[in-house]
């Protein structure tokens, strides 16, 4: 069996008081808690953290505990003799054991109880996974591999963690932050309750052109300042594949020009759009005859794109 | 390798309030308390059965959660979740506000 160290986890001293180590959960519930986190592994801090508690809170676990003596974390370490009839009921392997099992399993309460007894149906818990996926794969759907480690029970009620690996598939029309549910793909339920569910929270990686707001995606359009006075016809790429966009003559840098349906599609049907952002692109090396036609539009032009400064000083 | 079908969770499906207890460990009671407080609204609130949008399942399940790790009553679920809730539509429209401005590709 590895060693945990509960004490170091919760960050407190050996000989801290109930209320200490109350005190110690309940800040860093607060930093590691998954549902207000945003720390990176704050899920599995948490069950550190909790796991830690429900050993320190409980007077008679934090004495077996105690008992166990002291380990680098991860040592490998068997509980001195007589350990497991003091504190536990009977006698079993602690070998492929894992300590926070074996404080929830072997020490009583409710759960050992009706698991042993029976009766009472407890249902599998849930687990929850965020899939990283790519835009490419959101659109045309995908399937990704998962890999979650669940306790699985023997026949005296003991757990023992099982590596569980399968392919689930994320149907196309999923968007950031979009969470699906896999029924039944979490721990074993016992004595008839249900199993538990795995939760998928869908994550996009940061794509090169398109940035995804929901089911609608954004693409900057660079164009050169001729094709926005003149109006032009570009070709502009979708997951699609690439279409023809129409510019109209004078199109402003920052407006949007919606590309209607070729966004993310939609869970139940349809699509997003596509907003395609022009900007307005400046060469900057440019020959000698570019910068005469330049200086001669300059002469020739009129255009004051600054004539609200002045209207606005002259008042 | 059997590939596993995952199901949406948003509005479109519809959860019954059974279902929505079950799959988030609220009570009923406990579920009709956050409806009392405005953190979950059923589709119809006078419908003789109630249902809700499935995306209001990661609501419920985050506040079971927060009710049983930090101890807190059903006022304090209610705050906290309104928050979050609150926070989470923020942060949609800070990644919709990022999304439309030019040259912000990660």
């Amino acid at each position: 069996m590895k060693y945990k160290d509960y004490y170091g986890v919760m960050g407190v001293d050996r000989k801290a008081s109930a209320e200490e180590i109350k005190n110690a959960y309940r800040k860093l519930a607060r930093k590691y808690h998954p549902d207000v986190s945003k720390e990176r592994d704050a899920e599995e801090k948490f069950k550190e953290l909790g796991e830690a508690y429900e050993t320190l809170r409980d007077p008679q676990k934090r004495a077996a505990y105690d008992q166990l003596g002291s380990h680098r974390p991860g040592q490998e370490f068997r509980p001195p003799p007589g350990w497991e009839r003091q504190f536990g009921e009977g006698t079993f392997s602690f070998d492929d054991i894992d300590l926070g099992d074996l404080f929830a399993g072997v020490m009583g309460g409710a759960h050992r109880a009706g698991r042993r007894a029976g009766k009472v149906p407890i249902p599998g818990e849930d687990y929850e996974v965020t899939a990283h996926i790519t835009l490419e794969e959101a659109y045309r759907g995908t399937e990704v591999d998962l890999e979650l480690t669940v306790p699985e029970y023997d026949e005296s009620g003991f757990a023992h963690r099982v590596r569980r690996a399968f392919k689930a598939r994320i149907p196309k029309g999923a968007t950031d932050g979009q969470r699906l549910r896999l029924p039944g793909k979490g721990g074993k339920g016992l004595n008839g309750g249900r199993d538990g569910d795995l939760y998928l929270n869908i994550a996009l990686h940061p794509h090169r052109l398109f940035r995804a707001s929901g089911h609608d995606l954004f693409l900057d359009l660079p164009l050169a300042p001729w094709e926005a006075v003149l109006g032009t016809s570009v070709q502009v790429p979708t997951l699609g594949g690439p279409v023809r966009l129409k510019i109209p003559p004078g199109t402003h840098a920052g407006r949007h020009l919606r590309i209607a349906g070729r966004g993310l599609p939609k869970p139940h049907g349809g699509e997003g759009d596509l907003f395609a952002i022009v900007q307005i692109a400046v060469p900057t090396a440019t020959s000698e005859r570019e910068r005469a036609l330049f200086k001669e539009l300059a002469e020739a032009s009129s255009f004051n794109p600054r004539g609200h400064f002045e209207q606005e000083a002259a008042k | 390798m059997k590939i596993e079908q995952a199901m949406w969770l948003h509005e479109q499906h519809e959860l019954l309030l059974e279902e929505l207890c079950e799959l988030s460990g609220l009570s009923e009671r406990e579920l009709r308390e956050l409806v009392d407080h405005g953190v979950l609204a059923p589709i119809d609130p006078d419908a003789q059965r109630w249902t809700f949008g499935a995306d209001r399942l990661v609501v419920a399940r985050s506040a079971r959660r927060l009710r049983s790790d930090f101890d807190l009553d059903p006022h304090g679920v209610a705050l906290v979740v309104a928050l979050l809730e609150r926070v989470h539509e923020l942060e949609e429209q800070l990644r919709d506000l990022r999304a439309r401005l030019p040259g912000s590709v990660e």
